[in-house]
């Protein structure tokens, strides 16, 4: 915190401070005396005379600094820098130094989100997102942002790029086999049989490098869901895994379980048989999940 | 302060009844006024923690509705806490308490759902947090939630609602806050949710959601968000109540939880914590014991997965098993 209660006194002397109601009992109002209460006392009081000001927005910025979370304040904080026409770019730079301390926070986001429409500049987003994903690279809040960055600007050339960087990073990063669907597919149009074998490829290799990962077998059944093609071109490429990963016996299981569907009574039975090594063996605390599975397939179909 | 070293296999109900009590005592500490934008919420998850452990009254019933009243604004919504502005989340957490402690009449409903309802933004079917625009699926779930309580869904456009939930669905089965973001538990609770309110919930796929939702489930028998993340007691609960609305929730092993969300409580002063060995709070602490009751944790009142409130209010509110497809 950075103001003392002498500058807020020397600041703000025309001011009389609001203290907090805390409405009636057990949320009684007790005394409490911290710098944090008394910008708050300051703020109430402005709040409630209506005052937009550099002083106030001032006054917002060191209690955001202090408590990210007070989204009563962020709103406020909006309102003084629409009505005085603030320089929205320098905005940028304070949301900026909020997000490395705080890039959890939900109004930071949003409030980044407000700012960035109305400059309609999208110059500096990529680069203060990266910086984000650079910490954690699963931050769910800059991902989203990220999406409307890119719809809203219709920025799309360098996130294929990005994506392949994050991925031989951490081949595992489920955000950003997300995005990579969300990029690839966002112009449909452009979807066409090549496009598909090449993210087909791509997932494969993927997952030859590294078994017993979950999220490009996901995001395969998202790009043969966008084609025409069936999972059973599949199974030769799920047998390359034998016993050692679970999504491509589960894989197995569903290739053979649209074979039996069809009458084919060898694949009913080998299905069968993959649900029970997953349920007693390779995978015994989803049990109940295979054996559902199991019954399933196991049940004459009518 | 320090979460203890000793764990236990039992609930500890009495040392989380008091845990709960002395979270308003703690006004000396800085955090106590940090978190003052969520002070109603933080009401929300006690008292529910409370009544499912079967201790409601241990928060003064009269001074919880008199706070509650105290954080509704003249346009219907409801604030975190006296003197913030008025929320969508915070406005179905009034709702949620006075349901529990059966006072809904307390406030003027007509202008709650007036609040809600403007919320919608009437192109997309997507709700609004607030007057300031951020857009989530948690608050598709917020709305729907808060007007089926007070039975006034024709106040919205309940198809443009669920039209808009489902493009959010993403190709895996789960959701996600926005159209094309990540599946997320979190997300993916509030969507089932919101579809089972409104009776849509043969939009999802229920195998392959049931798949990805009991896949959350670790070694340790302890629930993660998504792939790749760290088990989490509250995503324990949010994964749990979507499988339980999809009629799926034996296929989490059962034991295992029990064991994971037990060995996250403080032995010593009460409370849940995210996963054992960290901090216990509020939050963590209803959404453990709301896990347990649904798991059919002995002792505990039943909990309604969609409405994350004690089953009896559910019930004497009439909306008992409306939803089940
Ligand atoms: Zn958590």
């Amino acid at each position: 915190m950075t103001l003392s209660p002498y500058d807020l006194k020397s600041n703000y002397g025309d001011v009389t401070p609001i203290d907090q109601d805390d409405g009636p009992s057990p949320i009684a109002p007790i005394a409490y005396s911290t710098e944090y209460s008394t910008a708050m006392a300051y703020f109430r009081a402005l709040v409630r005379n209506n005052e937009k000001s550099k002083r106030a927005l001032d006054l917002t910025s060191d209690i955001i600094k202090h408590n990210p979370a007070h989204y009563t304040v962020w709103n406020y904080r909006q309102q003084i820098l629409f009505t005085l026409d603030e320089n929205l770019t320098k905005e940028l730079e304070f949301v900026k130094g909020l997000a490395r301390d705080n890039p959890k926070n939900y109004q930071l986001w949003h409030h980044r989100q407000v700012i960035v429409e109305k400059l309609s500049d999208s110059s500096k987003e990529l680069e203060f997102i990266n910086e984000v994903l650079d910490d954690d690279a699963k931050n769910y809040h800059a991902w989203s942002y990220r999406q409307w960055i890119n719809t809203h600007f219709n920025l799309w050339d360098d996130e294929l790029p990005f994506i392949d960087t994050l991925l031989k990073d951490d081949v595992r990063n489920n955000s950003a086999w997300n995005h990579r669907h969300f990029v690839v597919f966002h112009d449909l149009d452009a979807i066409d049989e090549s496009l598909i074998q090449s993210e087909i490829n791509y997932t494969k290799e993927k997952i030859r490098q590294t078994p017993n990962n979950i999220s490009p077998w996901n995001y395969l059944r998202g790009v043969l869901e966008k084609s025409s093609r069936d999972i059973q071109e599949l199974e030769s490429f799920c047998k390359e895994f034998t016993d050692n990963d679970i999504n491509s016996m589960g894989w197995l299981v569903d290739i053979y379980e649209n074979r039996a569907k069809n009458g084919d009574d060898q694949a009913k039975e080998d299905a069968i048989k993959i649900c029970e090594s997953l349920a007693n063996k390779y995978d015994t605390i989803r049990k109940a999940y295979w054996e559902y599975r199991k019954d399933e397939i196991a049940a004459p179909s009518s | 302060m320090s979460s203890s070293t000793t764990t236990s296999n039992v609930l500890l109900i009495d040392l989380h009844v008091k845990y709960i009590q002395s979270l308003d005592k703690k006004r000396d500490t800085l955090e106590y006024w940090i978190t003052e934008h969520l002070r109603l919420a933080g009401v929300y998850w006690g008292l529910t923690a409370l009544d499912l452990m079967n201790h409601v009254d241990a928060l003064d019933r009269d001074d919880v509705i008199a706070y509650v009243k105290s954080c509704q604004w003249p346009n219907g919504g409801f604030s975190g806490h006296v003197n913030h502005d008025p929320h969508l989340l915070y406005t179905l957490y009034a709702v949620q308490i006075l349901l529990i402690e059966d006072a809904i009449d307390a406030v003027d409903v007509d202008k709650i759902v007036e609040y809600v309802s403007d919320l919608q933004d009437k192109e997309t079917g997507a709700f609004k947090g607030d007057e300031w625009g951020e857009i989530d699926t948690r608050f598709s779930y917020s709305a729907l939630s808060c007007l089926s309580l007070l039975k006034r869904l024709d106040a919205i456009d309940v198809p443009k609602a669920v039209e808009f939930i489902m493009k959010c669905k993403n190709f895996d089965g789960g959701f996600g806050s926005t159209p094309g973001a990540e599946s997320h538990a979190g997300q993916i609770f509030c969507c089932v949710g919101a579809l089972a309110i409104v009776n849509s919930l043969h939009l999802v796929d229920g195998d392959l959601l049931g798949w990805w939702l009991c896949e959350r489930q670790l070694k340790n028998g302890g629930l993660n968000g998504r792939p790749q993340k760290l088990e989490d007691v509250c995503y324990s609960w949010w994964v749990l109540s979507a499988l339980s609305i999809l009629g799926k929730l034996h296929w989490i092993n059962k034991e295992k939880l029990f064991e994971f969300v037990l060995s996250a409580q403080d032995t010593e002063s009460g409370g849940i914590a995210d996963r054992p060995g960290d901090m216990a709070d509020v939050f963590h602490t209803v959404f453990g014991v709301a896990g347990l009751s649904l798991l059919g944790y002995p002792g505990l009142k039943l909990v309604d997965p969609v409405y994350c409130l004690p089953k009896h209010v559910i019930q004497r509110r009439g909306l008992a098993e409306r939803y089940k497809v």
